[in-house]
């Protein structure tokens, strides 16, 4: 189904639709409080864009020099093309250390490439150890946004879901009870697993290690019990020096949940005497992207989700209405770049209020992205019908008189024809809205009367 | 002032020449009478906004040409409506052939309230108008122009349209509870995503409304003709305005 088509369902739970919008408002409230704490906000913003457009500019250096200081530092590091390639090394390790049961901590790069599924067929069993993603891998769904993967769910949904897998008391809401039971649920899977997998949101080529930020310390939960950690990134997720993180750590937190910092901020450099550390770098469309120039810098995120908590049109109508990976603005202008067809309506799920543009930590402008997709998506599709009624536009706006008689028509045809039968634009405007009072004569036609 | 008597184009939105002449006619009287030499160029037909937001930007070429014919001889571009504004001076494809002209226009084209403060360099108009207002910050001006300070921001305030009905005498604007988020209106999206628009149209309102709110006041009349559309539809019987015309009002 299209955007629009997804919108309009979830808009008619309109109880629930309101509560998501106000959810998120909050935590776009809570990123706007704590913001306002750091008086060199902007600075810090600008900064960072300044070191990921560098950094995407050597692209092929940072990456070459990150392998070889990670592989200096005993680290196992893996190229893969595409997402296939990702999961055939991320199985063929599991193989070898005869691995069924895996523990896996948050990451976005794992849904983009559906290592889910592609491990499960071939019976090895894995858990989402961050609670919002345990939460929906019950449901069987895909997170609803990046950060709060859970997001869509209320407290009710949760006491249901724990009611059914976790025997947890029918009805008890309390989120304590609930998180103490979802706890000992956790703490049996990591006891059992021999290998973690982990995703990466910084990656420093200058050291050879990688950073990974979570809340609930359940990455390093998994990776200190397992004998092997397979960390797996984006090949954007690259930083040239640790002292970056400087920048970065400030920003993530803060523009995420408006944290001051996250809860736990791991940097993997070795593995422990004895074990195993993998580190895949996964292209996917990234290199691709890398070639577009309007499309660039799309590459600069670093998936802290507050283009979606800001986004007036994400709020309401869910990661899900989105049928991408990467819901909300920053998915908008990533997806296209995968699939423009089956995406191609993304990019004209929004009003480009330029909302998003001005939360993003890395100074993507995220808009002004929307509006380019929208130049390449209409060029793809052709003359379309809509493009056929726009090209008449601007036929009628070059010509002064073809603008004059058809406005005139217009104003004149609106004030006689029964609502029923305005054509079909104007009365999907009428659903929900009233057209203006039409005045008797146009500007033009008093401005020749008034200023002869 | 620069220059001693600049000659302003007046720029009409098509919309607003269509449907809210009254307020084209309060920018005008407006300018002239904070002293301005106004003319407006009777060929002017649209900015070609609305095909360039769907997608359609190089098929504006033709009305983005004719702009720059009618506008290109004076000092100043001014018209009461950010978005259109930002629409010229960003977005519409550069014309190889009247590149010195697209040029002059894309740097001397102003928002209305931007114009008067920034090259008029009024502070603020004096006058009066005793209403309980809430302020619409229109997208487009709001981030794209940099008329005022947005939330999103860690920056000094400032809203130049507000600042020029500062002194308006029995003038309270109310503290929203979103002060700056979007109405919903975005051209063709208030039409191919008709339920997010109209949704976000009603939870703007009822931030208004919730305030007691008398009027509306903003910048943009697509905004307000989508608002006041809602408005009416739901028989809520607060007003929305320009602003050019509570000052053009409040100065006379």
């Amino acid at each position: 189904m299209s955007h629009p088509e997804n919108a309009t369902v979830f808009l008619k739970d309109k109880a629930r639709a309101k509560w998501h919008d106000e959810t998120l408002w909050i935590v776009r409230e809570k990123r706007d409080a704590t913001i306002h704490q750091i008086p060199e906000w902007e600075k810090l913003r600008e900064l960072a864009s300044q070191i990921k457009d560098h950094t995407l500019s050597k692209l092929d250096f940072y990456l070459e020099e990150l392998e070889k200081n990670a592989t200096a530092n005993g680290i196992k590091v893996h190229w893969a093309e595409n997402a296939e390639e990702h999961n055939r090394i991320v199985a063929k390790i599991l193989e070898e250390k005869n691995c069924k049961a895996i523990v896996k901590s948050k990451s976005i790069l794992t849904e983009e490439c559906h290592l889910n599924p592609y491990l499960e067929e071939r019976g090895i069993e894995v858990v989402d150890t961050d609670l919002g993603e345990r939460i929906i891998q019950f449901l069987k769904q895909p997170p609803s946004h990046i950060v709060m993967p859970a997001i869509h769910l209320k407290k009710s949904d949760i006491s249901d879901i724990f009611h059914e897998k976790l025997h947890t008391e029918k009805g008890n809401v309390d989120p304590v009870y609930l998180t103490h039971a979802a706890r000992l649920h956790l703490r049996e899977k990591f006891l059992q697993a021999k290998v973690a997998i982990t995703g990466v949101n910084f990656a420093v080529a200058e050291t050879g290690e990688f950073v990974v930020c979570t809340n609930e310390g359940n990455a390093d939960m998994g990776v200190h019990l397992a004998d092997t950690h397979i960390a797996c990134m984006g090949i954007e997720k690259l930083i040239p020096r640790r002292k970056d993180l400087s920048v970065f750590l400030r920003l993530l937190a803060r523009s995420a949940t408006g944290q001051s910092i996250t809860n736990y901020n791991s940097h993997f450099r070795s593995p422990s005497p004895g074990k195993e550390l993998h580190l895949i770098l996964v292209n996917n469309g990234r290199t691709k992207q890398l070639g577009r120039e309007k499309f660039r810098n799309s590459l600069k995120c670093i998936r802290c989700g507050a283009c979606m908590n800001t986004c007036p049109i994400y709020r309401r109508s869910g990661g899900f209405s989105y049928g991408s990976t990467v819901p909300g603005p920053i998915g908008s202008i990533l997806s296209p770049g995968i699939d423009l067809k089956k995406f191609s309506t993304l990019p004209f799920a929004s009003t480009l209020c330029g909302s998003c543009s001005d939360v993003c930590p890395v100074k993507i402008n995220i808009h002004e992205q929307l509006y380019e997709w929208r130049q390449e998506i209409t060029k793809a599709n052709g003359s379309s019908l809509k493009g056929l009624s726009m090209k008449m536009a601007n036929g009628i706006f070059k010509s002064p008189l073809a603008y004059r008689i058809s406005g005139k028509m217009m104003r004149a045809s609106l004030k006689n024809l029964p609502d029923s039968i305005i054509y079909n634009p104007l009365n999907t405007w009428g659903k929900g809205r009233d057209l203006p009072d039409l005045p008797e004569e146009s500007f033009k036609a008093w401005y020749k009367k008034n200023r002869p | 002032m620069k220059i001693e008597s600049p000659h302003i184009g007046l720029f009409i939105p098509c919309y607003i020449d269509q449907f809210y002449p009254n307020v084209a006619i309060a920018t005008l009287e407006l300018l002239e009478k904070l002293g301005c030499k106004v003319t407006y160029p009777l060929g002017q037909t649209c900015c070609g906004q609305p095909m360039s937001n769907a997608g359609f930007e190089a098929d504006t070429e033709g009305t983005t040409s004719k702009f720059i014919r009618d506008f290109a001889r004076f000092d100043y571009i001014v018209a009461p409506s950010g978005s259109c504004v930002l629409h010229v001076k960003d977005h519409s494809p550069k014309i190889k052939n009247l590149k010195k002209n697209q040029e002059h226009i894309q740097s001397n084209i102003h928002e209305l309230s931007e114009f008067i403060t920034d090259i008029l360099k009024v502070d603020s108009i004096q006058g009066s108008f005793p209403h309980k207002i809430g302020f619409h910050a229109s997208c487009h001006g709001l981030r794209g122009l940099r008329l005022a300070s947005d939330s999103e921001r860690n920056e000094s305030a400032f809203n130049k349209t507000l600042q020029l009905m500062r002194d308006l005498k029995g003038m309270e604007v109310v503290e929203l509870t979103r002060k700056d988020e979007c109405c919903g209106f975005g051209g063709t999206f208030a039409v191919s995503e008709e339920a997010i628009s109209v949704q976000m149209g009603k939870d703007r309102l009822a931030d208004h409304i919730d305030k007691g709110v008398e009027i509306i006041v903003g910048g943009d009349m697509s905004c307000i003709m989508h608002m006041q559309g809602i408005a009416a539809r739901e028989n809520e019987s607060i007003q929305l305005m320009h602003f050019a015309e509570i000052l053009n009002q409040a100065i006379s």
